[in-house]
């Protein structure tokens, strides 16, 4: 059983999305996938407890051995990954049921749930699978139930939201094929230990290699939202579903993330960045995003929006860790990739029960809301200050994490650049804590607390939140083992 | 009971009585009732810790490692020390006096005010305990942010104003300038650990460490070195008891015990002097003091007037400590304590003032001293030690001050210092004098006011405590010297 963790992990989702379809029955499908994601963590924690004590997990779909099967193959870094999706997915199937009935219509709810395995399976399967197109099919898996799931929102203009990232998703995979197309023709094979073992030494500077890296930056930046190339991701997130939101926040622009980290440090290696001068350009555009789309999302009326920008920001973060090139910059952006699914999530969740109880997200509608829902706005203080990197929280693990790998890479007007761009969050947030807690409540006076099964997940985001700011042991410990791994080269 | 378990219940005991005072929100009487006897049990178990360091000890405990080598830790050395003590102890006294003036002035959302209190406390301890930069920046900016509600506290537009320049200035300062002061200075010497000496001493040099210092010094925007110190007068829209305890004590000490902290731990005495780097800060310290004087002289509103005098007062404690003797180091952690319960003194009255007169302006003030004869004694005894007379507390920080600036020849300092004292004697006197000795004019836009005496018992009782306190220490000031003296290693 134990050596069939991976695949199940994969199984598990894929299998309960038809009987969602089958039964049509909206309860039935909420505890088919609330029992499907719990599996998942259940499994995902497993494959990380398998992966530390035993080392690198290799398995073979149907028993064809790579490089000609396809593997799935698991290390430090990707069951890391794994066990945040997974995290992220019990926890809002915890949370969707209230927010799912009330944000989507009745009659397609069941759709939602089979969307939300499916994309389950996409994530979970681009974060193991050890094969470079096997990868590409997972991640057409899972953005194609994205794009069905934004378009589930209320509002009229989800469809355009969910064309609009349909059209930019779309272009963002056939680079990424492009750019495997190239490597294919440069080593036959698509494995990518394989693809790591062949390219070892090869030069640096044949125009194939370099091509094909293009690509695959270019198409991996356009599903994970780094600057400039968002320009989904605002309107996608904001008229989606909030439950749809705050998993997507949380989840799908991390595993692009980490399909980047695999083709940068496995496949590519890091001396090829020296090389093509890639890293300066990613730092770039890097803390260019860090602060245009912080100074953006000061602006926004819209929380959800205001939230959405932020996440471009907070891209940017783990962007520009990783573009340190040095071990301790991959863990920030690897501890990032967790802190900001945990603060993004906190605050995500709180704004779905603002809209489950005052069916708005328009901050000039939300004054005085801090009085008539105190739970709900409570969480979302601890997440904003986590967006803000308030010691005490996970925002500030990442913060001081990404400002010593700046003075590790010698380059201190980054590490001021950092604080600076951290400074903007804390205006977009205290606008959100003055208008929550200072303006009188003008209208919907009976407006109630959240229910108790959405509060509860809320609280166990905001909890964790709070304690991974403490106790760094479970989280930093392991990203910076990763690190080393991804950054030492070790496929 | 362990020492260990005394430092952690420092900071436990005060953050469970907010918890407490949580639950018993609903029953006023029940919540101040607690929050006295958490105050109490806070100095009970801080003094359970003052014999061991004035034995030479220092208890030390390693919470948990944040980052690899790199742990949240604290340390009881003598300085930090005495900050406790003054904190807790003044806490007792403050909560006395928070309960009469919450009260009178009928003032809303009083739990969430004692909550916020009690946090702000643990916060402090926290900091006054650090064994390390990280644990004091990580409480520095728990203390930011628990004090927010309690400037915001009354909630309109003015209040909303003061406190978002309050949280700006000091977030900002504390993000763009301290943190990075801190990370340099573990990117360059692997520690931040406090260490007697000094940890940068070989690490950074020359302009750098003169960088560093300022990034230091502007980073700790609780000491309100000009041209960062506006968010202090944006407080003042906060209760009286706040600006007293947290804006006359526990914020503002706070700032000027870390830039003491940085300058004897981090840089090292002997390191600053032969480097010649902090040259600056006497000067642009002894700027402040004047200037902040200076504005001092033209306030009416009481409570500014208060708020610009610590301003100066609390760079003073930054001047002593550049002044770089271990004499005047001395003078700084005694002028700490000294400024405390003289300023202390000083709010309670003008809240007591306010309490019992609706008076918030200095010329409304004849003839108060008639009125109100325990509110104004102890006025004029905290504005006595405000200027450094005997027989108060004030008078024996600036004497060690003053050795140390004549033993370092350092005459811009001294002259700063004479001064700043005619300076303060300017803008405190007046009004001692218009309070006894000018006659109420009675003008009839206060008329429904002039029938008032004394404020509420709670506050009487405890203007008198802090007031007899600034008396005591210059009588008996042998703790807070003992202390000081420990923290640069023996007597000078």
């Amino acid at each position: 059983m134990s050596a069939h963790l991976p695949i199940l992990q994969i199984l598990i989702p894929l299998m309960a999305a038809p009987f969602c379809v089958i039964l049509r029955h909206r309860d039935i499908a909420w505890l088919i996938s609330l029992i499907v994601s719990l599996a998942c963590f259940a499994v995902s924690l497993l494959i990380l407890d398998q992966v530390l004590t035993q080392g690198v997990i290799s398995y073979f779909m149907g028993d064809w051995p790579a490089p000609w099967g396809i593997e799935f193959r698991i290390d430090v870094v990707n069951a890391y990954v794994l066990v945040i999706v997974a995290a992220i997915g019990a926890i809002v199937s915890l949370y969707g049921r209230h927010s799912v009935n009330k944000e989507i219509p009745k009659n397609r709810i069941y759709l939602f749930y089979t969307a939300y395995l499916l994309c389950l399976t996409g994530l979970l399967g681009m974060t193991a699978t050890g094969d470079a197109f096997n990868l590409f099919v997972f991640l057409e898996i899972s953005s194609l139930s994205t794009y069905a799931m934004v378009s589930l929102g209320k509002d009229r203009r989800a469809l355009t939201a969910s064309y609009q990232y349909l059209v930019m998703g779309t272009l963002g995979a056939t680079f990424y094929v492009i750019g495997l197309g190239l490597l294919y023709m440069m080593t036959g094979t698509l494995n990518i230990v394989d693809l790591h073992d062949r390219l070892v030494g090869m030069d640096g500077s044949i125009r194939t290699l370099q091509a094909a890296l293009a690509f695959l930056t270019v198409g991996l930046s356009l599903k994970l939202a780094l600057f400039p190339l968002h320009l989904w991701l605002p309107n996608a997130y904001s008229y989606a579903p909030s439950t749809v939101t705050a998993f997507l926040a949380a989840t799908a622009t991390k595993v692009a993330v980490y399909v980047m980290l695999r083709v940068f440090f496995t496949i590519f290696g890091v001396d090829i960045f020296e090389e093509t001068g890639l890293a300066n350009v990613l730092m770039i555009f890097a803390i260019a995003g860090m602060f245009v789309a912080s100074t953006v999302a000061i602006f926004q009326n819209n929380i959800k929006r205001m939230l959405a920008y932020s996440s471009v920001a907070q891209i940017g973060y783990i962007m520009l860790g990783i573009s340190f090139l040095n071990a301790t910059g991959v863990s920030a952006g690897l501890v990032h990739l967790l802190n900001h699914a945990i603060m993004k999530c906190t605050c995500f969740l709180a704004v779905g029960c603002i809209v489950y109880r005052m069916g708005t997200v328009r901050l000039s509608e939300l004054n005085g809301v801090g009085k008539k829902m105190p739970w709900t706005m409570g969480a979302f203080v601890i997440g904003g200050m986590s967006l803000i990197g308030v010691p005490l929280t996970v925002g500030f693990v990442s913060k001081w994490q990404l400002i010593s790998a700046a003075f590790e890479a010698d380059m201190m007007p980054v590490a001021a650049l950092i604080l600076l761009s951290s400074l903007l969050a804390v205006i977009y947030v205290w606008r959100v804590i003055e208008i929550a807690y200072f303006r009188e409540p003008t209208q919907n006076t009976g407006v109630k607390e959240a229910p108790l099964s959405m509060l509860i997940p809320l609280w166990i985001m905001a909890g964790a939140a709070i304690y991974f700011g403490i106790d760094t042991g479970m989280t930093l410990g392991i990203a910076e083992i990763a690190a080393d791994m991804l950054v030492g080269g070790t496929p | 009971m362990s020492l260990e378990l005394s430092i952690i219940l420092a900071m436990a005991i005060p953050a469970i009585g907010a918890i407490l005072i949580a639950l018993t929100g609903k029953i006023p009487n029940l919540r101040e009732t607690v929050t006295l006897f958490t105050a109490v049990a806070l100095f009970l178990n801080v003094l359970n810790l003052l014999g061991p360091v004035l034995d030479g000890q220092t208890p030390e405990i390693t919470f948990v490692e944040m980052f690899p080598g790199l742990a949240i830790a604290f340390k009881v050395e003598p300085l930090g020390m005495m900050f406790s003590l003054i904190a807790s102890g003044l806490w007792i006294l403050n909560s006395i006096y928070s309960i009469g003036y919450m009260r009178g002035n009928k003032e809303k959302h009083q739990t969430r005010f004692y909550i916020c209190f009690a946090i702000a406390i643990a916060a402090t301890l926290g900091l006054a305990y650090s064994a390390n930069l990280l644990t004091l920046f990580i409480f520095y900016e728990v203390l930011t942010f628990s004090t927010y509600p309690l400037v915001s506290h009354k909630g309109n537009e003015t209040a909303v104003k003061g406190a978002r320049t309050y949280l700006g200035i000091l977030v900002t300062t504390s993000v763009a300038f301290l943190f990075l002061a801190i990370a340099w200075t573990y990117a360059a010497t692997g520690t931040l650990d406090f260490t007697k000496g000094g940890i940068l001493g070989g690490h950074v040099e020359g302009p750098m460490l003169g960088l560093l210092l300022m990034l230091f010094i502007y980073g700790i925007g609780k000491a309100a070195v000009m041209p960062v110190h506006r968010w202090l007068p944006a407080a003042m829209v906060a209760p009286t008891p706040v600006s007293a305890l947290l804006h006359a004590v526990a914020v503002v000490k706070s700032g000027v015990f870390s830039v003491v902290k940085v300058i004897v731990y981090t840089f090292g005495i002997d390191n600053l002097v032969e480097s010649g780097s902090a040259g600056w800060l006497v000067w642009i310290s002894g700027f402040t003091i004047i200037a902040a004087s200076m504005v001092a002289l033209r306030q009416d509103n009481l409570k500014r007037r208060l708020a610009y005098s610590t301003i100066s007062q609390l760079s003073y404690v930054v001047l002593a400590a550049a002044i770089l003797t271990p004499i005047s180091a001395v003078g700084a952690a005694l002028h700490i304590a000294a400024h405390a319960f003289g300023k202390i003194t000083l709010f309670f009255a003008a809240g007591s003032i306010y309490t019992a007169a609706h008076k918030t302006e200095v010329s409304q003030l004849n003839g108060i001293g008639w009125k109100m004869p325990i509110t104004m004694t102890a006025f004029a005894i905290g504005a006595l030690s405000m200027i450094g007379l005997p027989p108060t507390a004030g008078f024996i920080s600036k004497w060690y001050i003053i050795q140390g600036a004549m033993s370092s020849e350092n005459f811009v300092a001294l002259s700063v210092v004479v001064l700043s004292t005619l300076l303060n004697a300017g803008y405190f006197l007046p009004i001692i004098y218009a309070a006894f000795f000018k006659k109420d004019d009675g003008k009839p836009d206060h008329g429904h006011h002039d029938d008032h005496g004394e404020a509420p018992l709670p506050i009487v009782i405890a203007i008198t405590s802090t007031a007899l306190l600034t008396i005591l220490m210059f009588f008996f000031p042998d703790v807070a010297l003992n202390l000081a003296q420990q923290m640069i290693g023996g007597a000078p």
